[in-house]
């Protein structure tokens, strides 16, 4: 963990690589991309995330050229993108539906950006034998897209996204239509492809997933504004919203006002728990003032007993679902609300063994929850 | 059950084309192989039973005599090149035309492809004579560019190849436009953002992904346009000048002012025969474009 912090902050000691500058798009009335500012920095793995109409592929296809800013302005390596078409820019960008071109074989794809430049006959033959190399599809040259399986495609997409050698390869749903499995092992291809080419990669994902695994950087969007930047360990444990904390994986949340506050803790008094809640640090806010509690279900213990814990709350359990490595619980607390406990299975005989109808006792410690603007 | 309404579904255009198609062709093809005679019909019948023994007469001489005479020939080279101009023509006129219609939104759409389609509502003798009223001498094409100022004297356009085609084209259009429309419309526009992404300036982008893309709507809109323009007959007639040597000219006038039937039908059967010929050609390419996309 260290180590990465450690080598992204290098990445960002240099000068960015894009420079967003209060850049907005409207489609007629509608603003699809709000007054953003981003600076993204060489070799940076940086994720987009955000729901569909959120802005984030409309932000992607300016980075590309294919839209121009209604305003701001986009600076790719110190140079502004005003008027530069999309082929004229050291963009590339790797398509959601991978457009490979249908009509020309595996090497004809990767090639087609290289036969662009100046390049000779060999210059491209050797190049593209690397590529294919590096996705491991060095049999599959001659082979038409339409006889690839949709993990090779996406490879040959990938191979032809980098053939350029671009300083900034924009990808749009990379492993949106790959099956859960192999998305799984693609991901971790595609971050070792990212760190071997040192290319700065931006991608767009509505998988959460996807993000945390990929990114070293994550920028939540919502409605066309960037409301969170941080790395993935940042934005799921210190979401600075009520969106963030509810988009990024799964949350309890709880109205709640500031009420006995001391030098080293705060009691919540929440309205929806008919209690009050032991945070363990001081709040910005003035007593009697509305937040949201955020807690999410893995930090939260499941026992039969009391154990008179700082946050406990007794209920019923109501809905379990098993779901292998981890059970989901649905614990109904008497105050009448839903908690969301999960529990890891690490035993395969669980001795606990808690299951519906159950009275259990739900706790947690006073640093396992976020305090949110409501 | 199942498999007698499915005969029924084949058994109507079987039917159809076994009537309207296949009966005159082998009637045409009896005929061609017959000797002309002073008759009613003017040919001899091609077997007669005599005395108990069937004897046939064939006459191969209506084809041989068909590649003796080079009048034939150059008819039918003359209307292959004019059916093969024709269609490069059309294909010209045509591409911009289905490209734009296929890159408006889909509301303009359907008002320009009506606009295409709407000549067809107008009676096709009468648009061709309405060329004529625009290109004979004193028409009206003629009168506007001398009032401009950009002629001195009237253009003889009438009876030239330059009407042919300008009547070919102008009745062929739509049977271009409408295949490649039809294809076009189908491109996947994000192949044409990923060649632009790959540093392919538009022209590259049409010259390599649109146009090789779009080879089986330009092998559908020729067949459509170089088929029938091969035995084209109304418009060389009426446009095209008395020297304007085309095939199915020759046929009509076998048929009616010579009365020779077996040489009409030769004649016919050759055309068939040629006509045929590049469409094997065509649907064998357009099958392995489309095995290969």
């Amino acid at each position: 963990m260290d180590k990465a912090k450690e080598a992204l902050r290098q990445k960002q000691s240099q000068a960015p690589i894009i420079q967003l500058k209060g850049v907005t798009k409207r489609f007629g009335a509608v603003t699809a991309v709000d007054h953003i500012d981003l600076d993204i920095y060489p070799g940076e793995l940086f994720c987009l995330l955000g729901g569909s109409g959120s802005g984030k592929s409309t932000l992607l296809r300016m980075l590309s050229g294919f839209e121009t800013p209604s305003e701001g302005q986009i600076i790719i390596d110190g140079v502004d993108m005003a008027g530069v078409e999309p082929y004229e820019r050291p963009v590339n960008m790797m398509f959601q539906s991978y457009a490979l071109f249908p009509h020309m074989t595996v090497f004809d794809n990767v090639a087609y950006g290289l036969r662009r430049m100046k390049f000779s006959k060999a210059e491209v033959h050797a190049q593209v034998a690397e590529l294919l190399h590096m996705v491991q599809l060095d049999d599959y040259a001659k082979r038409k897209p339409h006889q690839l399986s949709g993990g090779q495609r996406q490879r040959v997409a990938l191979a032809r996204a980098l053939a350029r050698r671009p300083k900034l390869l924009l990808l749009d749903e990379p492993l949106g239509a790959l099956d859960k499995k192999l998305r799984e092992e693609t991901q971790f291809e595609l971050v070792k492809i990212q760190e071997q080419s040192g290319v700065t990669f931006v991608v767009v994902t509505h998988d959460q997933e996807e993000a945390m695994t990929l990114a070293d950087r994550i920028g939540v969007m919502d409605r066309g504004r960037i409301v969170q930047i941080g790395e993935p360990r940042d934005i799921y444990e210190y979401p600075g919203s009520r969106f963030v904390a509810d988009f990024i994986g799964s949350v309890n949340l709880f109205d709640c006002s500031i009420g006995e506050e001391g030098e080293d803790f705060t009691i919540l008094d929440s309205e929806d728990l008919k209690g009050s809640i032991r945070v363990g640090h001081g709040i910005s806010g003035a007593p009697g003032s509305d937040v949201s509690y955020a807690i999410r279900p893995e930090k939260i213990a499941l026992n039969r007993d009391s154990e008179n814990a700082d946050n406990e709350f007794s209920g019923i359990i109501e809905d379990v679902a098993y779901m292998g490595n981890w059970s989901l619980y649905r614990v109904r607390l008497d105050c009448g609300c839903i908690l969301k406990v999960s529990q890891a299975n690490l035993k395969r005989q669980d001795q606990t063994n808690l299951t519906w109808d159950d009275r259990v006792f739900a706790s947690w410690s006073d640093t396992a929850g976020v305090v949110l603007p409501s | 059950m199942k498999w007698s309404a499915r005969a029924l579904v084949i058994a109507v255009p079987m039917l159809w084309l076994l009537l309207f198609f296949l009966l005159p062709f082998l009637v045409v093809g009896k005929i061609s192989v017959s000797e002309a005679a002073i008759a009613r019909p003017p040919y001899l019948p091609i077997y007669e039973i005599e005395d108990g023994a069937l004897i046939l007469r064939i006459a191969y001489a209506n084809f041989t005599f068909l590649f003796e005479d080079p009048l034939y020939l150059a008819a039918y080279l003359n209307s292959l090149k004019i059916a093969a101009y024709s269609t490069l023509f059309s294909l010209i006129v045509a591409y911009p035309m289905a490209y734009y219609i296929a890159r408006c939104e889909a509301r303009k759409r359907n008002i320009l492809l009506m606009l295409v389609i709407l000549p067809f509502w107008t009676s096709f003798l009468l648009r061709v004579y309405a060329w004529i009223g625009i290109l004979k001498t004193n028409g009206i094409l003629n009168n506007m560019l001398l009032g401009v100022g950009i002629i001195d004297e009237p253009l003889v356009m009438m009876q030239t190849d330059f009407a042919v085609y300008v009547g070919v084209v102008y009745t062929y259009l739509p049977f271009m436009v409408l295949p490649l429309y039809t294809n076009l419309v189908k491109l996947d526009q994000s192949l044409l953002e990923a060649s632009a992404d790959l540093g392919a300036n538009p022209i590259v982008t049409f010259l390599k992904v649109t146009l090789p893309l779009s080879i089986p709507g330009i092998v559908a809109g020729s067949m459509l346009v170089f088929i029938p323009v091969v035995g084209e007959f109304v418009i060389p007639a009426l446009l095209g000048g008395p020297d304007q040597l085309m095939i199915g000219k020759v046929l009509w006038t076998e048929f009616f002012s010579n009365r020779d039937w077996p040489v009409a039908s030769a004649v016919a059967i050759v055309m068939l025969m040629v006509v045929v010929m590049p469409i094997m050609w065509l649907r064998n390419h357009t099958e392995r474009m489309e095995a290969a996309a």
